[in-house]
């Protein structure tokens, strides 16, 4: 198999992740936003095995299913069923100016590839365009925790931005600790996010929109 | 067989959170917390004599050993104080016994988090130790369950995760950069190797790494405009968690920075990252001296005193210099020192008062002497005032970056005597004036008080030569 051909696959993969983030972006219900969460984890799934196996890098398939597994269909299905529970699965979430918030992220993706490609031109040609790609994931995500007001929508932005993280540290060819470093990202969001927080902000607050956490501002005027 | 120490200063945390899950009752957790906590104190002070070689994973050196020394040091004294806030929060009925055991393998495992990240030879192990401590720190804040501390945990976790994501995105630029002179694999992860290469670092890629790594840790410094998560989490979290939130996990952070500092330094064709940290540290200070005057909670505006300090330490080691570097040491250990004492005796007094408004406390010297003093002391020495050891950084810090760059240290000496004017004015009447709030009893550990006051209040009129030297030698490795 010819260099090229691996090359474009991995690029197609990290361009394909990108994109899905701008699919995120617009979505203005959650069940529909946990779906593109589970191609997005998908997505990248595919790319972390494809490193793997042009890397020669079998631990990394560790990684590759723990984004399968984990990312794809235990998580979105966790959430799902906490949608459902809450009884929010028809509401419709106001994401504020959905043209202008695709414009910042085109504008974030292009700032990406700026500062990115041309301090990467002597790292080998895969990490240098997958890096670029990786970091418009984190920013997209970022932007997409700042656009929502709604705290599942923020941990589905995390989400993005993490796997954004994971695809940059796969395409470092030999970077070690890279399953070890999915592993805590993984215990992060499972840990925290899902078992403690929404249960116990449900709990308090009967919403789980944060606008309701800022009202309750203790103690500053 | 023998345990070499750096093993046993994590497995101590390590073995004593999980002990601390199972066992129940308060007493025998509290108590093991201290025992546990005081060995960790007691193997970190032996690393000063016998210290182990480097390895690929974990490395004990000058700089690192006097951040781990504090650390356990902080942690111990924490430690006895949480033992008796920890028991009036039960009386009071404020915590729910169930989660007292959650809290004190907590407390283990954030130690284990913190002696980790400073004890790392490898920049990838580090940001996973940084992680672990945020996280067991987040689950503190929320701690007690009302509306208020599961808005601060929930603000923190957001901005911290954010943070911590940057933090290792420029950790793989940092391996990214470091690949092609150092090779595949592990051996580009090791700081050791990583400074004996840094000159041949693609200058470029590490300039960009540097910029993601100071938005990351600095996210955990707490630098404005990053600070967001800080003073919530001051004070909607327990006491104790306040007093090691400033004392130490800020420091841990600022380690990991200052690491990534040395590495750029040591590269000639980087960036210089001085100005930047001189930047981000005078915003830092500016902002919080004005935001101070607003505070109505006493936890938040001594919050906001820490984001000050973190900036001032900053503004020091961005100036450099063996002195200013010697200056940015003092100021982090006195500071350290001295907020978590001003937290140890604001704990109390919350407690007593049954609130944490301003407003209701008053005559603090009249009706409690000893928590009100302790506070004045606090607090004449965290502004700077002599003969506490903070003067004598705060003088240095001036004096250094007076004589590098004057227009800077003016804007420096200026949000100092802002700040130094916010927290005096809200000091007097929380502790002189007539009596306000309840007057009642409070069994109090005023030990830890005494022990970092007394410390601070020595370090103003002497430094032993040997703290001196080494200091000064940490300085002149930190460039």
């Amino acid at each position: 198999m010819s260099h090229g051909l691996s090359f474009d696959i991995a690029h197609m993969l990290a361009g394909g992740l990108v994109l899905v983030s701008f699919l995120m972006l617009y979505q203005d219900r959650l069940l529909a936003l946990l779906h593109v969460l589970s191609l997005h984890a998908v997505v990248l799934a595919l790319s972390v095995a494809w490193q793997a196996w042009i890397q020669d890098a079998p631990h990394l398939f560790i990684t590759a299913a723990l984004a399968l597994g984990f990312k794809a269909i235990l998580i979105p299905m966790v959430l799902r069923r906490m949608v459902f529970q809450m009884g929010i699965h028809r509401e419709i979430e106001t994401v504020g100016g959905i043209g202008l918030t695709m414009l910042a992220g085109i504008a974030l993706v292009a700032l990406s590839l700026e500062v990115m490609l041309p301090v990467t031109s002597d790292v080998d040609p895969v990490a240098r365009e997958d890096i670029a790609l990786a970091l418009s994931v984190v920013m997209i995500g970022m932007l997409m925790m700042v656009t929502r007001r709604n705290a599942l929508s923020q941990v589905v932005g995390f989400m993005s931005l993490e796997n954004g993280i994971i695809l940059a540290a796969t395409g470092a060819r030999g970077m070690p600790l890279v399953v070890e470093i999915s592993v805590a990202f993984s215990i992060l969001i499972a840990l925290i996010v899902i078992g403690v927080f929404l249960f116990r902000i449900r709990e308090q607050f009967d919403t789980i929109d944060v606008e309701a956490l800022d009202r309750s501002r203790g103690g500053q005027e | 067989m023998s345990i070499d120490p750096v093993s046993a200063i994590l497995l101590i945390p390590l073995v004593s959170a999980a002990l601390l899950a199972l066992l129940p009752g308060y007493r025998v957790g509290a108590a093991l917390n201290v025992v546990a906590s005081a060995l960790s104190l007691g193997v970190a002070v032996s690393l000063l004599w016998h210290r182990p070689a480097v390895g690929l994973y974990l490395m004990v050196d000058d700089l690192s050993i006097v951040f781990v020394v504090l650390n356990c040091f902080v942690g111990f004294t924490t430690s006895v104080f949480s033992a008796s806030y920890i028991g009036h929060e039960l009386d009071s009925g404020k915590l729910k016994p169930q989660l007292v055991r959650f809290y004190h393998a907590m407390y283990q495992l954030m130690m284990f988090g913190m002696n980790l990240a400073l004890l790392a030879n490898n920049i990838g192990l580090m940001w996973v130790a940084v992680e672990l401590a945020t996280l067991t720190t987040v689950l503190m804040v929320g701690l007690y369950r009302t509306a208020e501390a599961l808005e601060a945990a929930w603000k923190y976790f957001i901005l911290g995760s954010v943070g911590i994501a940057l933090a290792l995105f420029g950790t793989i630029l940092v391996y990214l950069a470091a690949r092609p002179v150092a090779g595949e694999g592990m051996e580009a992860m090791v700081w050791t190797h990583l400074l004996r290469l840094a000159p041949s670092f693609d200058p470029s890629l590490l300039n960009i790494a540097f910029i993601f790594l100071l938005l990351g840790y600095g996210t955990k410094v707490g630098l404005a405009p990053l600070h967001a998560w800080l003073p919530d989490a001051h004070a909607e979290g327990p006491t104790p968690i306040s007093a090691v939130l400033s004392g130490l996990l800020l420091n841990v952070a600022l380690y990991a920075l200052l690491r990534f500092k040395v590495l750029l330094a040591a590269n000639p064709g980087a960036i210089a990252p001085n100005p930047l940290m001189i930047g981000m540290g005078l915003l830092s200070v500016l902002f919080a001296a004005f935001m101070l005057y607003r505070r109505r909670d006493i936890k938040r505006l001594f919050a906001y005193s820490s984001i000050e300090h973190m900036g001032i330490i900053v503004f020091a080691f961005g100036m450099a210099g063996p002195l200013g570097n010697f200056a940015g040491l003092l100021q982090m250990t006195m500071h350290s020192l001295t907020k978590s004492a001003i937290f140890f005796s604001v704990g109390h007094v919350a407690q007593v008062k049954g609130t944490q408004r301003i407003a209701d406390m008053g005559g603090l010297t009249e009706s409690h002497p000893v928590l009100g003093w302790t506070l004045v002391a606090g607090v004449a020495a965290i502004v700077g005032l002599p003969p506490f050891g903070v003067f004598t950084s705060e003088f240095l810090v001036i004096s250094s970056s007076f004589s590098q760059q004057p227009l800077l240290a003016l804007v420096l000496v200026f949000g100092l005597l802002v700040a130094f004017g916010a927290l005096l004015l809200r000091m007097t009447g929380l502790a002189f004036g007539p009596v306000r709030g309840p007057v009642g009893r409070v069994r109090a550990s005023y030990l830890p008080i005494f022990a970092h006051l007394a410390l601070v209040l020595v370090a103003g009129f002497w430094l032993p030569p040997p703290l001196v030297k080494w200091f000064e030698h940490v300085a002149t490795l930190l460039g």
